[in-house]
């Protein structure tokens, strides 16, 4: 299993959280992004559909882990994003980060998710319960609500 | 020389492709397939702007020259996560 991957299959933090944790690790903070029912303009959402250019994506991932490093320390980073079809409920990216350190773990990770946001060539397109789609773009980190 | 063109998400739908080859001329740059890509569906005129360009690859510039076999990655604005 590798660290950065994009993939058709569910998510499964646990498997990430094996991938960075070792004995040099004394915390371990991991972020799940969850497809929620209600959109930010407050529509009921059914689903929704993820595409990625996965080769890009990836590398792009690589990179924010190595920019993570440099920022906050020696640090593991692991990054699953889902593609496909996902419905309510289900894991759409997984943002693992182990340290030796709780500090570097909660900043890493935190810079991870909004950096992926930002620049990972990953789009998604919601699916209302009335049946209609919509291409949904990310906002700039600095402009995204806490 | 031919060119291969890969769209994503809003842009694939407007063009109708996942992926395309085109034939352009020997010189042609990055911004010249972006204009046959126009020409074909001017309803994407307006998303050069919010649209990055990976060659091979990298994130490039419109003013790239294209070589034989390259490949043009057209990307919209983000929304993973």
């Amino acid at each position: 299993m590798n660290r950065f991957a994009v993939s058709e299959h569910p998510l499964d933090a646990a498997v990430l959280e094996n991938l960075v944790c070792d004995d040099k690790c004394g915390g371990l903070v991991t972020f799940s992004g969850i497809v929620r029912a209600r959109s930010d303009d407050g529509r009921d959402v059914s689903g929704l559909a993820y595409e990625a250019h996965v080769e890009l994506a990836i590398a792009e991932f690589e990179q924010i882990a190595r920019e993570a490093g440099e920022r906050f320390g020696e640090c593991a980073i692991a990054i699953h994003h889902r593609i496909g079809d996902l419905v309510v409920g289900e894991t759409a990216v997984v943002v693992v980060v182990a340290a030796a350190h709780r500090a570097a773990t909660f900043d890493a990770c935190r810079f991870a998710i909004d950096a992926l946001k930002e620049r990972a060539p990953i789009w998604k397109r919601e699916a209302f319960v009335d049946g209609t789609t919509e291409w949904r773009e990310n906002r700039c980190t600095d402009e995204a609500p806490g | 020389m031919t060119v291969r063109v890969v769209a994503f998400a809003r842009l694939r739908e407007l063009l109708g492709f996942s992926q395309c080859e085109f034939d352009l001329p020997d010189g042609a740059r990055v911004d010249d397939a972006w204009d046959v890509l126009v020409a074909g569906v001017p309803a994407i005129a307006d998303l050069r702007a919010s649209t990055r360009i990976a060659c091979n690859g990298g994130v490039t510039e419109g003013a790239r020259a294209l070589r034989d076999g390259d490949e043009l990655a057209l990307l919209p604005p983000v929304g993973g996560g």
